[in-house]
C-alpha cells in the first residue's frame, strides 16, 4: 500500500524505515483504509528513538494479506479515530490510559483496565466508571462479578434489562492485570520466556510462537525445519485441547452431560500428549527462540499417532452425539449472533469471527513456520451464532488432527536449536501467530542497547470482548453464560 | 389412624433424600463416571444442620421464616398421599386443593424470602418462579380435576377406590396417560429439574430455583434442601401413588412396590436429564401449555 511499509510476518525493520506521518494524514489512511480494504490489527503508542511519542498502526490487507506499517508523531491529545473506525475503539481507550494521549472525541472513553499510566500516575479505582444505564419503569439492572460462582477469572459484568432481556451488556475488565508490559520492557532476560507463556496461561504455546519468531527474526536467526514442525504440533494440540474443552463447556451450560463429561475427558488427553513432548501439559518450556527445547523421536511419534487416534474416535462419538440433538441445536441456534458486517466493523478474530464468515486466520494469511509448508483450510461459518462458533471449533478440530496426523509421520530434519545472538538496536518486529483464541499480536521494539524499548501484546480477547457485549443485544439474560461460553474469552491475556 | 399410614409418611421423611442421590447416580452412569455416593445427599443436609448462618443486615424475618415454613409445608402435604395402595394419613374431601396448595404455600415462602433480600439475582429467580408455577399450576389443578371426576372422589386417598386394575387396559387408560405425562411435567418443573431448570449449573444468570436461595445458609440452607427432597418424593408419590391402581395384596409388600415406583420415577428424572440439554427459558411456558392442555384433554375425556 502507497506510503506504508509492508512487512511479511515478523519482519524485523529499523524503526528509522517505518514512514511517518502527520497525525492528520495517518487517520486519513486509516479511515481509507479500514474496514473496507484493510483490518487493524494493531494500533499503539511507542516511545520512538528521538524520544518522541507515536502511534504505530499495523493493517492487514483484506484483499492482498499484506501487512502493513505506518507511524505518526503525537502529541498530548489527536482528534479520535473512532467516530470513522470502530476497530480503534478499545485500541484507543488503551492508548489514553497508559500514555495519557486523548483522543479528543472518543465517544466511550472510559478505562480498560484501571491501571496506573506509564507516567506513573495511579488508575481510578478499579470497576467505578460511570457504566451506561437506562431509565424506565420496567427497566432493570443486573451486576455479574467480579467474583462468579464457578472457578474462573474476574471481570465485571452489567446488563441492562427489560423483563428477561439484556438491551445492553457493558463489560469491565482489568482485575488481572498485572503489569506484564511494563515488566517485559526490562528484558529479554531470563525472566521473559516464563512472563510471555503466561500471558494467557492457556495460550502458552500460541504467545510463545510470536514471542521466538519476533526474537529470532530480530536476531537474524533462522530455525530448521524440524523446529518448525514441533513448533506446529505444539499449537496444534493446544487448539485441540482447548477447542476439545469448549464444545464440552457448551453442552455443560446448555445441559447435556455426555458430552460434557466426555470432552473434560478428551481435553485431558490432548494435554497428556503435549505433556509426553515436554513435560508440562501446556506446554511450557518447549518454544525458545531459536528452536525447541525437546525433540519428538520415531517411538514419541509413533505414541501419539496412537493417541491421536483414539482421541479422534472419542470426539467425534462426543461431538457428533451433541450435535445431532435437537434439544442441543434448539439453544444453540439464533443465539448471540454477530453479523458478519458487525464482525468485521468492530474487528473480530480467531473462531468468533469465522464463525461470522470472516476469512481470518494468521495460518493462512500470514503464514509462518510450518504452516508456509503445511496448509490448513480456513474453516468459516456463517450464522454468527453460538451454534456457528460451536461447529467451527468442531471443524478446526478435526483440520488440526489431519494436519497432526501428516506432520507426524513425516517429520522433517534439522537441529532443534540455533544459537541466538544479541539483539540489534532499534528494530521493530511485528510478530502474528494464530492461537486457539485467535490473532496474537506482538510488537517489539529494541533500544539502544537491543533491549526492549517497548514489547506489545494484543491478545485475541483483547478484540472479542466487545464481540460478546454486541452479541448480548436483545438477547435472553439467561443464554448469558451460553454465549461467553462461546466466545470464552482470557481475562488475563486482556488485561495483561 | 392406621399403623400403615404413619409408617408411610415416616418412611417418606426418611427415604426421600435417597432420591437426588439416585438422579446423580443415573446421571454419572450416562455420563461414564462413578457419582457422588448414593447417600451423598444425607450427607450433605447434616453437614448443613451443623452450620451457623449468615444473614444479610438486609433481610427480615421474612428470609428466616422461608426455609421453615417451605419445610413445614413440604411435609405437611406428605400426609394427604397415599403410597402403594395404602391411604393417606389424613384423607378428606378437598384434600387434593389441600396439597396444591401446600405446594404454593412452599413457592410463595421461597419467593418471598428471595425478595427479602434484594438482590438482583433472586429477584430475577423469583420472578421466574412464579411466572412457571403460574403456568404450571392448572396442568397439575386440571389433571386432579380429571381424576377426582374419574373416580368420584374429591379426596387423593379416596381416588384409589376408584381406579381398578382394569383401567390400565380399559376405557380410563387414554385419561390415566394424559394426566401422568402432564403430573411428569409439573413434577420436573416443580423440581427445577432438566429441561426447565438446570439442578447442577453455578451459573447465576440461567438459574430459577436454585437463585433463589443463594443467600441461605447453614440450617436454612439444609431444611431447604430437605424441603426439595420431600417435594420431590410428594410429587413422585402422587404420580405412581394416584395413577396407578392399588395392587391389592400384603401391605407391606404393596408400600415397598410403593417405595420401589418412586425410586423408578427418580431413574427416569435422571434418564431424561441424561439424554437431553435443557430449554431455551422462553420456551417453557410452551411446554407447561402443552402440560395443562394435555390436563385439559383429559378433563374433556371423562366429562363427555
Amino acid at each position: 500500500m502507497r506510503g506504508m511499509l509492508s512487512v511479511y510476518n515478523a519482519q524485523a525493520v529499523r524503526i528509522s524505515d517505518c514512514p511517518t506521518l502527520s497525525v492528520e494524514a495517518f487517520s486519513e489512511v486509516l479511515v481509507r483504509e479500514v474496514p473496507g480494504r484493510s483490518r487493524l490489527v494493531a494500533l499503539l503508542a511507542a516511545p520512538w528513538p528521538d524520544g518522541s511519542m507515536h502511534l504505530l498502526a499495523v493493517l492487514a490487507g483484506l484483499a492482498d494479506d499484506s501487512l502493513s506499517l505506518l507511524a505518526a508523531p503525537v502529541g498530548s491529545q489527536y482528534s479520535s479515530l473512532t467516530p470513522a473506525v470502530t476497530q480503534a475503539h478499545w485500541f484507543e481507550r488503551e492508548i489514553a490510559e497508559v500514555w495519557g494521549i486523548q483522543p479528543l472525541g472518543h465517544p466511550w472513553l472510559k478505562p480498560i483496565r484501571f491501571q496506573a499510566s506509564a507516567a506513573g500516575n495511579p488508575g481510578p479505582a478499579i470497576g467505578i466508571t460511570d457504566f451506561f444505564s437506562m431509565q424506565g419503569e420496567e427497566v432493570h439492572e443486573v451486576a455479574v462479578g467480579p467474583v462468579h460462582a464457578g472457578v474462573i477469572e474476574p471481570g465485571h459484568f452489567r446488563f441492562q434489562c427489560h423483563g428477561e432481556t439484556v438491551h445492553h451488556l457493558e463489560i469491565s475488565l482489568g482485575y488481572q492485570h498485572r503489569g506484564v508490559e511494563r515488566a517485559l520492557r526490562s528484558g529479554p532476560d531470563r525472566r521473559t520466556q516464563h512472563y510471555i507463556e503466561t500471558l494467557a496461561g492457556d495460550t502458552s504455546i500460541g504467545h510463545a510462537s510470536a514471542w521466538c519468531r519476533a526474537m529470532e527474526q530480530l536476531a537474524g536467526t533462522r530455525v530448521s525445519p524440524r523446529a518448525m514442525a514441533i513448533r506446529g504440533i505444539a499449537a496444534e494440540l493446544e487448539r485441540l485441547a482447548n477447542h476439545i474443552g469448549d464444545l464440552g463447556a457448551l453442552a455443560g451450560d446448555v445441559g447435556y452431560l455426555p458430552t460434557l463429561s466426555f470432552c473434560g475427558r478428551i481435553r485431558g488427553d490432548a494435554l497428556n500428549m503435549t505433556a509426553l513432548i515436554c513435560g508440562n501439559r501446556f506446554g511450557r518450556g518447549l518454544l525458545m527462540p531459536g528452536g525447541v527445547a525437546q525433540d519428538i523421536d520415531g517411538e514419541l511419534a509413533h505414541t501419539l499417532l496412537g493417541r491421536l487416534d483414539a482421541l479422534e474416535s472419542d470426539t467425534r462419538g462426543a461431538v457428533e452425539l451433541m450435535f445431532r440433538a435437537p434439544s442441543v441445536l434448539s439453544r444453540f441456534e439464533g443465539v448471540g449472533t454477530v453479523s458478519a458486517a458487525a464482525a468485521r466493523d468492530i474487528g473480530l478474530v480467531g473462531p468468533a469471527a469465522r464463525a461470522s464468515g470472516l476469512e481470518i486466520d494468521v495460518r493462512q494469511n500470514f503464514p509462518y513456520g510450518i504452516y508456509r509448508f503445511a496448509y490448513i483450510p480456513v474453516c468459516t461459518g456463517a450464522g454468527g451464532d453460538c451454534f456457528a462458533r460451536a461447529h467451527v471449533r468442531w471443524m478446526e478440530v478435526q483440520r488440526s488432527i489431519e494436519f497432526l496426523r501428516e506432520q507426524l509421520r513425516q517429520l522433517p530434519g534439522g537441529v532443534l536449536q540455533q544459537p541466538m545472538g544479541n539483539l540489534p538496536p532499534d528494530r521493530l518486529a511485528v510478530s502474528l501467530s494464530e492461537g486457539w483464541r485467535g490473532e496474537i499480536v506482538h510488537v517489539a521494539m529494541t533500544d539502544s542497547r537491543g533491549m526492549y524499548r517497548l514489547y506489545k501484546v494484543i491478545d485475541p480477547s483483547f478484540h472479542n470482548w466487545f464481540g460478546l457485549a454486541c452479541a448480548l443485544r436483545n438477547q435472553q439474560i439467561s443464554d448469558f453464560p451460553l454465549c461467553n461460553k462461546s466466545f470464552n474469552l482470557s481475562y488475563c491475556g486482556h488485561d495483561l | 389412624m392406621p399403623i400403615a399410614a404413619i409408617i408411610q409418611v415416616l418412611l417418606a421423611l426418611l427415604l426421600a433424600p435417597l432420591l437426588p442421590g439416585v438422579i446423580n447416580r443415573v446421571k454419572a452412569f450416562f455420563a461414564g463416571r462413578c457419582g457422588p455416593p448414593l447417600l451423598q445427599p444425607y450427607y450433605d443436609i447434616l453437614k448443613l444442620l451443623r452450620k451457623g448462618a449468615v444473614y444479610s443486615r438486609t433481610t427480615s424475618w421474612v428470609f428466616r421464616a422461608g426455609p421453615v415454613l417451605g419445610l413445614a409445608a413440604a411435609m405437611v402435604s406428605l400426609t394427604v398421599l397415599p403410597l402403594g395402595g395404602t391411604p393417606a394419613a389424613l384423607a378428606f374431601h378437598g384434600d387434593l386443593l389441600l396439597f396444591a396448595y401446600l405446594l404454593g404455600l412452599m413457592r410463595f415462602v421461597t419467593m418471598t424470602a428471595a425478595l427479602d433480600t434484594g438482590s438482583a439475582f433472586e429477584g430475577m429467580g423469583a420472578s421466574r418462579e412464579a411466572w412457571f408455577a403460574m403456568l404450571a399450576e392448572p396442568a397439575l389443578l386440571l389433571g386432579l380435576a380429571a381424576m377426582a371426576v374419574h373416580t368420584g372422589s374429591l379426596s387423593l386417598s379416596g381416588m384409589l377406590d376408584g381406579l381398578a386394575l382394569a383401567d390400565i387396559r380399559g376405557p380410563g387408560a387414554p385419561l390415566l396417560l394424559l394426566v401422568a405425562v402432564a403430573f411428569t411435567i409439573v413434577l420436573l418443573t416443580e423440581n427445577a429439574r432438566i429441561p426447565v431448570d438446570d439442578p447442577n449449573t453455578h451459573l447465576e444468570l440461567t438459574m430459577i430455583h436454585e437463585v433463589m436461595v443463594l443467600d441461605h445458609g447453614g440450617v436454612d440452607f439444609g431444611f431447604i434442601q430437605y424441603a426439595a427432597c420431600l417435594k420431590l418424593w410428594a410429587l413422585a408419590a402422587l404420580l405412581t401413588g394416584v395413577l396407578l391402581p392399588p395392587p391389592g395384596g400384603w401391605p407391606p409388600a404393596n408400600m415397598a412396590l410403593g417405595v420401589a415406583l418412586i425410586l423408578a420415577v427418580a431413574v427416569m428424572v435422571g434418564v431424561i436429564e441424561s439424554v437431553m440439554a435443557r430449554l431455551k427459558l422462553v420456551r417453557v411456558p410452551q411446554l407447561l401449555v402443552a402440560a395443562s392442555v394435555l390436563s385439559a384433554l383429559a378433563l374433556a375425556l371423562v366429562l363427555r
